[in-house]
């Protein structure tokens, strides 16, 4: 069995990343511009690395498949971006940040990591002002913070709901700065189809110019993906059309290990399906949990007169609801993490309690929060959010119902948990290096700050970490030797073979030449995903969903048709290569989900849960991250290394947000 | 409900483009927009011609990737909404209609109603930005800003940089996007420092890449689906004007 070497430096939790920096080595400014990085994506950690790199001294070749940088889909993120400040003076530190993000994570992050995100957490709130970012403030004219899910603080820093959109275009200015001084080239249309490895390290990529068609090779000293999760395997999903996860499946057929597939975030407050011909799901900020209540009748009656639409949920009187948030978790009531908070909406809708025509959606209500704030702050907070809820479904929020012995009622908002983030990814080590060495992995392309659950507000902090304020001093770690190495030509044979690759895989795929559209079978693989391997997993509907998967890639391998041709732009054929790697991302997620027998953060096998329905770790057996090795094709099953979990500072101990 | 969409077909930026109807697309009313161009195309895949393509991504209204000129009006007939907001209840049943790319010289069309919007990011990178490196930032809490100004700032820089304020003018001037960045800046004490080399090079770039002037017919402003206002051209022409008396 290989070995896994994470890299996790000597002496106490907080003291890691401070001595890894005294001791790293360096490369000095004349030799900084000798070396090339390629930088996949240009989401909050791909822009962010790629001008921090630049900024540094470093030659960056910078790729999107958009049409600019600047719409990635970190674009969307609305609620907020987590920090350690403390501004608040209500008891905030690092190490309590540490702490909430390694609990909200199920004690399967690798603490050494998560505390070096709560230190650098800080600088990113100073580098986003210092960039013009314009965050929200209060009158004094000093920065506001709201709560978000799994903490007892008041840690997010936000702007409006479109935090992630300033956040990103700050990067992108950056990154903007870079390309204008010719330090950053920028390619915008591009698409990554694979990794070249020469000698055993990442020395460049095979990238198509979607425009043209063309393949083209580019060479560097170090290759970084930041290329986002795979929350589309599961075709409807809160992630943007084009988000796919075909260059991390490009790097994991190439050697690079994949943690922990199987822990994939389930968003309990996302708008519910209303249609087969539906293309994805919109999220409704986490924030809305800060005034909004959760519930569903308390009486099954009520429920039945929902799902037909005999009555509306305005009607039903407050003695008549069940806050079930506030009645299971006390302490942190709707501000629990999104793991908890998706099984519980899941839980009562199994139970039959579900409120629209589906069953398959619960309450999400602002009528206490207005009467105790007025219509104008709610509206002040949470306005852009209402009125998106509006233009998608024709029922506003913010508007009054109707009363009941004088009390008001709004119209609640109708909610249901969906696919959101993948904490799972690139295996990496401390300095974020995948098991190949020159080859990086950074935000949510990577497995490792989040555990088996993502915190609210914290993935922003984590792309902008990695890509402001870590890898740029762990990669030098790596290049300081690579200077004096020659540079690679591009018509090295081994790029000559990747790209004949690349192009033959397109011809195959063009010439099968059935009768199925790209989407009718990623629908399918959608089904099985969201069906066998969603939140409530079974060990028997895991391995019908493998049974299935290994169908579905035959169906796609046999029957699909792709019309029109290689040449030019050809949007069926690029969706069709997404679709190759999201049916091997299916594979690994169930193959991941069914070996793990516990249940932990969004990793909830049925099987493994206590009498009160909660998620039961099995920290004997399963403490540790488990990586999968491509073993050389697509039908042989991959092989598991674990990396054991070491926890010095915290107490591993059973997640309560009870009390 | 069924309607009939009459849209621009062009198979790559040189080819001659022309209009094809397509007849009877059984859609919704809660279907969006886009979705129903996903059913039209699925139907074209079955029947093993080309889809339309489009561009769109976040299919929320932020990411600013789709386009399109529906009924003769950037991103349709809603207001303060993106083309992938759009849903079919807007439209009546059995209605005819018309799909274009964005229409302006700055936009050349790729294919169908995909463009090239690649001079917006070059505007962006002539001086969209504070100049420093990251690492050497003070205390974010060091910095007071009034509330009002951070407001300000803040609806300036909510735009999405689709294009339709260019679209949408008779002169293709692209001044609404150009004077919200700019604003942005203007208004933070962060962006004082160049503020005037901004408006320059900014201005200089978007007159470069052949965006055409401002005649005050406000019809960016109307169309813009962030609600961006016209003030920001006033505030833009103003910090323009300040950096030419400083020349």
């Amino acid at each position: 069995m290989s070995t896994i070497d994470s890299k996790i430096p000597e002496g106490p939790v907080a003291e890691k990343w401070t001595n890894y920096k005294a001791h790293q080595r360096l490369v000095n400014p004349a030799n900084k511009r000798k070396l090339d990085i390629i930088v996949v994506g240009t989401g909050l950690a791909g822009a962010s690395a790629a001008s921090t790199l630049a900024e540094m001294g470093f030659n960056v070749y910078n790729f999107c498949i958009q049409d600019s940088p600047r719409r990635a889909h970190s674009i969307a993120a609305q609620g907020g971006i987590n920090a350690a400040k403390n501004y608040q003076n209500d008891g905030d530190s690092v190490y309590r940040l540490f702490y909430d993000t390694v609990k909200g994570g199920d004690y399967r992050a690798r603490e050494a990591n998560v505390h070096r995100l709560a230190e650098v957490s800080n600088n990113i709130i100073d580098q986003c002002v210092a960039q013009g970012v314009p965050f929200a403030r209060e009158y004094g004219g000093l920065l506001a913070n709201r709560s978000f899910g799994g903490a007892q603080v008041s840690r997010t820093f936000y702007a409006k709901g479109q935090t992630g959109q300033q956040l990103l275009l700050g990067a992108y200015s950056s990154l903007n700065r870079q390309i204008n001084a010719g330090k950053v080239k920028s390619f915008n249309r591009y698409e990554m189809h694979d990794v070249v490895i020469v000698d055993g390290r990442a020395r460049g990529i095979i990238a198509k110019n979607l425009v043209t068609g063309k393949f083209e090779r580019f060479s560097a000293n170090a290759v970084v993906i930041a290329t986002g999760g795979y929350g589309n395997t599961y075709f409807l999903s809160t992630n943007a059309m084009g988000c796919n996860c075909s260059a991390a499946i490009a790097a994991y057929r190439k050697g690079a290990y994949f943690a922990n597939p199987s822990y994939v975030q389930i968003h309990p407050t996302c708008i519910p399906v209303h249609g087969d011909k539906q293309s994805k799901l919109t999220l409704m900020s986490e924030s809305l949990r800060n005034d909004g209540r959760i519930w569903v009748p308390k009486n099954i009656e009520d429920a039945k007169k929902l799902q037909k639409g005999e009555i509306k949920g305005s009607d039903i009187p407050e003695e008549n609801r069940d806050y079930y948030l506030e009645r299971r978790y006390p302490a942190f009531g709707n501000l629990v993490p999104r793991d908890v908070a998706s099984r519980a909406a899941k839980e009562r809708c199994d139970k039959g309690f579900g409120v629209n025509n589906t069953g398959l959606a619960v309450f999400l209500d602002f009528s206490d929060a207005i009467k105790r704030l007025g219509i104008d702050v709610v509206r002040q907070r949470y306005g852009n959010l209402f009125d998106m809820y509006e233009e998608i479904t024709d029922v506003n929020p913010g508007q009054l119902a109707r009363e009941i012995n004088g009390e008001k009622y709004y119209n609640p908002m109708m909610i249901f948990p969906a696919v959101h983030y993948t904490m799972g990814g690139i295996w990496v080590d401390y300095e974020l290096q995948t098991s190949i060495p020159g080859l990086f992995a950074i935000g949510e392309c990577n497995f490792s700050d989040h555990g088996a659950n993502r915190l609210g507000a914290s993935a922003l902090m984590q792309g902008l970490a990695d890509g402001y304020f870590v890898l740029p001093y762990t990669i030098q770690n790596y290049l300081a030797d690579q200077a004096i190495w020659p540079k690679i030509p591009t018509d090295n044979e081994e790029f000559a073979k990747v790209e004949k690759h690349c192009v033959e895989e397109q011809t195959r795929l063009m010439n099968i030449k059935g009768k199925r559209s790209v989407d009718s079978i990623h629908k399918e693989l959608g089904h099985i995903m969201w069906e066998y391997v969603g939140m409530g997993r079974t060990a028997e509907g895991l391995k019908t969903a493998l049974e299935k998967l290994k169908e579905l890639r035959k169906e796609f391998e046999t029957n699909l048709f792709i019309p029109g041709s290689q040449e030019g732009l050809n949007i069926e054929l690029d969706k069709a290569i997404h679709l190759r790697d999201f049916i091997i991302m299916g594979e690994l997620i169930a193959t991941d989900a069914l070996h793990r027998n516990e249940s932990c953060g969004g990793h909830f096998r049925v099987e493994y849960q206590t009498e009160e329905g909660e998620a039961k770790r099995d920290d004997e057996n399963f403490f540790y991250v488990g990586c999968w090795k491509y073993e050389g094709d697509d039908n042989t099953a991959p092989s598991l290394i674990k990396e054991p979990l070491e926890y010095e500072a915290i107490k591993v101990q059973t997640r309560n947000y009870k009390n | 409900m069924k309607v009939t969409l009459k849209v621009w077909r062009q198979a790559n930026a040189k080819a001659k483009g022309e209009f094809v109807t397509y007849k009877d697309v059984e859609t919704t009313p809660d279907t969006s927009f886009l979705e129903t161009l996903d059913i039209l195309n699925e139907s074209l895949v079955e029947r093993g011609e080309e889809p339309i393509t489009f561009d769109h991504d976040c299919r929320e209204g932020i990411c600013g990737m789709c386009s399109l000129y529906i009924n003769g009006h950037p991103h349709g007939p809603a207001t303060k909404a993106t083309t992938c907001q759009l849903y079919m209840r807007r439209f009546k049943d059995g209605e005819t209609i018309t799909v274009e790319p964005w229409r302006s010289a700055g936009f050349p069309v790729i294919k169908d109603l995909m463009v090239d919007r690649s001079a917006y990011d070059k505007i962006q990178q002539a001086g969209g930005y504070v100049s420093f490196n990251c690492g050497g930032a003070p205390d974010a809490n060091a910095l007071p800003i009034s509330k009002e100004k951070a407001d300000l700032a803040m609806d300036a820089a909510t735009c999405i940089g689709c294009g339709a304020c260019a679209a949408a003018c008779k002169n293709g001037s692209a001044m609404l996007f150009v004077s919200a960045k700019i604003s942005q800046f203007a208004l933070l004490p962060q962006g004082r420092p160049e503020a005037a080399r901004r408006a320059r090079a900014m201005v200089a770039k978007m007159d470069e890449l052949g965006f055409g002037n401002c005649t005050n017919t406000r019809a960016c402003e109307a169309e813009c689906p962030k609600g961006i206002s016209i003030t920001n051209i006033a505030r833009m022409n103003r910090e323009f004007l300040k950096a030419k008396f400083k020349d």
